[in-house]
């Protein structure tokens, strides 16, 4: 409870009040999450299962490319999230408990995004360090995917509250601002990964572009607000 | 740039009224049978086995590609590239039963002796309707095997009677999509046009198609006519053909104009020459299991034996 209470007021700093939320709903809507997030995996597998067992279309006509596309695209989607948690809180004061998820959701976005490497590595590449190798210095979206993912590593690696106190508050938001790196790198990939004409990358595009014009707007407003609240803005996470 | 193209409203998410009157004059065919049961099967309202469509009469031919498993009915008639119904692989069997197979013509025109229209009626009948196991190989990096129903397509030049300045013939696929029903995420332009050098064209293995498994072609799959041309990537097989034009230079050719670094005039299946974006030298065996689903990709396809010599002297890499 106590290092819950601390690294509140280290990270987030916006005053317990607005942090306050009943424990109870909390650890709820904390297992609800888990079972968002995990609930299409642990589906994917069962659909594998399926396939390898008694049904060679449970995945559909090109299983592989089901599951590359199923773990792509959910890794985008929960960046996309991790990455709206912010300006959600920004915009709506009483919603900034919210960001008590974002590490959750961050994390699960790294765990797609493995998933979506291991498809690759296994299916496509068949673990051979040559096709690896020629695919990455002669494909851009595939150096595009491997970068994305390479950014989000560091991320995964400190998300401990552990390396926040280590790096200090502001150097562990510069580098979380990696995320926006990822998530741009990681379309990238998406519009280079599709038949060129294919726009429908561009749903996911827009919400980003959104998401990222969203930040130095309400920052500005913050910053209009206040000087109490520009305060605030310093130390909160990006 | 990210996003080159026009960015267009998304249409699609509208129902317009041709939608309704489109499905109204769907429902009053119905009676008909035929069109209804192919609409049935592309909704998902009917057991999805083959056997559901119009039987064609069929004999064998020689041409078919023998020791070939075909791929399942379902994922042939569930996994389709056929752009004006939808991007995703499933929008076709969802979408095609707006297309309206009759009446249905082909016109042929350009440098002919003279124009002539041909009625889909007539040109099932032209010739005998032979059974043809074709590999099928997409740019994508994915195949099937496909026992497509049809014949040559040379039987048809043959009546059209081009004049010795045609080199080269262009396919015109069905041109009445109503443009408001085409989808905001398919960046290509419409009519869908594709093309063949004409001694292409002539080849034995160039299939005017009409059916697949024994029945007509489900409307996702290009019908009622449409051709394949095993040994090209699978855009170049032309779907729902409504026109033919034979012309003197090598014509527009819909993948190609809108980029050509990717998609060449000939596409050629050659797992030599990869495509800037991904590897051609293997392809995903569609239906295959998971851990299985990679093979290697043949030149040409595996038709080199017949179809290399139309290709002596030119350098493939360049050509591609």
């Amino acid at each position: 409870m106590a290092k819950r209470k601390a690294r509140g007021e280290t990270i987030h700093g916006e005053g317990r009040d607005s942090l306050l939320m009943s424990k109870k709903w909390i650890v709820g809507l904390k297992v609800l999450a888990h079972a968002a997030c995990l609930g299409p995996v642990a589906w994917l597998l069962w659909r594998l299962y399926l396939s390898v067992t008694t049904d060679p279309t449970a995945l559909g006509p090109d299983p592989t490319h089901t599951v590359t596309f199923f773990t792509g695209r959910g890794t985008l989607r929960l960046l996309v999230i991790t990455l709206a948690v912010t300006p959600v809180r920004r915009l709506i004061p009483k919603l900034s408990w919210l960001v008590r998820f974002r590490r959750l959701l961050g994390l699960y976005a790294f765990f797609y995004a493995c998933l979506h490497l291991l498809t690759y590595v296994w299916l496509y590449a068949g673990w051979s360090w040559a096709a690896m190798v020629d695919d990455i210095s002669q494909r851009r979206f595939i150096t595009a995917g491997l970068a994305a993912w390479l950014m989000l590593l560091p991320l995964a690696l400190t998300s401990t509250s552990w390396s926040i106190r280590k790096l200090g508050g502001k150097n562990w938001n510069r580098l979380h601002w990696l995320t926006y790196g990822a998530a741009i790198t990681g379309a990238i990939h998406y519009w280079w990964g599709v038949k060129t004409g294919v726009k429908t990358p561009l749903t996911i595009t827009v919400v980003l572009g959104i998401l990222l014009l969203a930040r130095p707007v309400l920052k500005y407003r913050a910053q209009s607000a206040g000087l109490r609240a520009q305060r605030a803005e310093g130390k909160v996470a990006s | 740039m990210l996003i080159g193209k026009k960015s267009d409203i998304p249409s699609s998410e509208i129902t317009p009224k041709e939608t309704y009157m489109n499905r109204r004059a769907f429902m009053a065919g119905a009676a008909a049978g035929l069109g209804a049961m192919a609409a049935r099967r592309a909704l998902g309202m009917a057991d999805t086995g083959p056997g559901g469509l119009q039987k064609l009469t069929t004999v064998k031919s020689p041409l078919s590609t023998p020791g070939l498993t075909p791929t399942a009915f379902d994922a042939i008639t569930h996994y389709n590239n056929f752009y004006e119904f939808g991007v995703d692989k499933g929008d076709p069997a969802k979408n095609a039963w707006r297309l309206k197979t009759r009446p249905w013509t082909v016109e042929v025109e350009g440098l002919v002796k003279q124009k002539k229209t041909f009625d889909i009626d007539a040109l099932l009948k032209m010739r005998p309707l032979e059974d043809r196991v074709y590999r099928f190989r997409c740019v994508e990096a994915w195949s099937m095997v496909i026992p497509w129903v049809g014949y040559s397509l040379s039987e048809l030049i043959n009546q059209c009677d081009p004049l010795p300045s045609a080199k080269f013939i262009q396919f015109v696929s069905l041109d009445d999509s109503k443009e408001e029903l085409l989808p905001w995420n398919a960046g290509i332009s419409w009519p869908y046009v594709e093309g063949l050098r004409m001694d292409e064209a002539m080849h034995p293995l160039t299939l005017l198609t009409f059916g697949l498994y024994g029945d007509v072609l489900p409307n996702q799959d290009g019908a009622p006519v449409r051709v394949v041309v095993p040994w090209k990537y699978g855009f170049k097989s032309a779907k729902s053909i409504v026109k033919i034009k034979f012309v003197k230079g090598q014509p527009e050719t819909t993948w190609n104009e809108m980029a050509s670094n990717e998609y060449g005039f000939y596409s050629n299946v050659n797992p030599n020459r990869d495509h800037p974006r991904w590897s051609q030298k293997r392809e995903r065996v569609i239906g295959a299991p998971i851990f299985r689903q990679l093979q290697p990709t043949l030149m040409f396809n595996g038709y080199e034996d017949q179809v290399a010599k139309l290709y002596t002297g030119m350098n493939l890499m360049k050509d591609y």
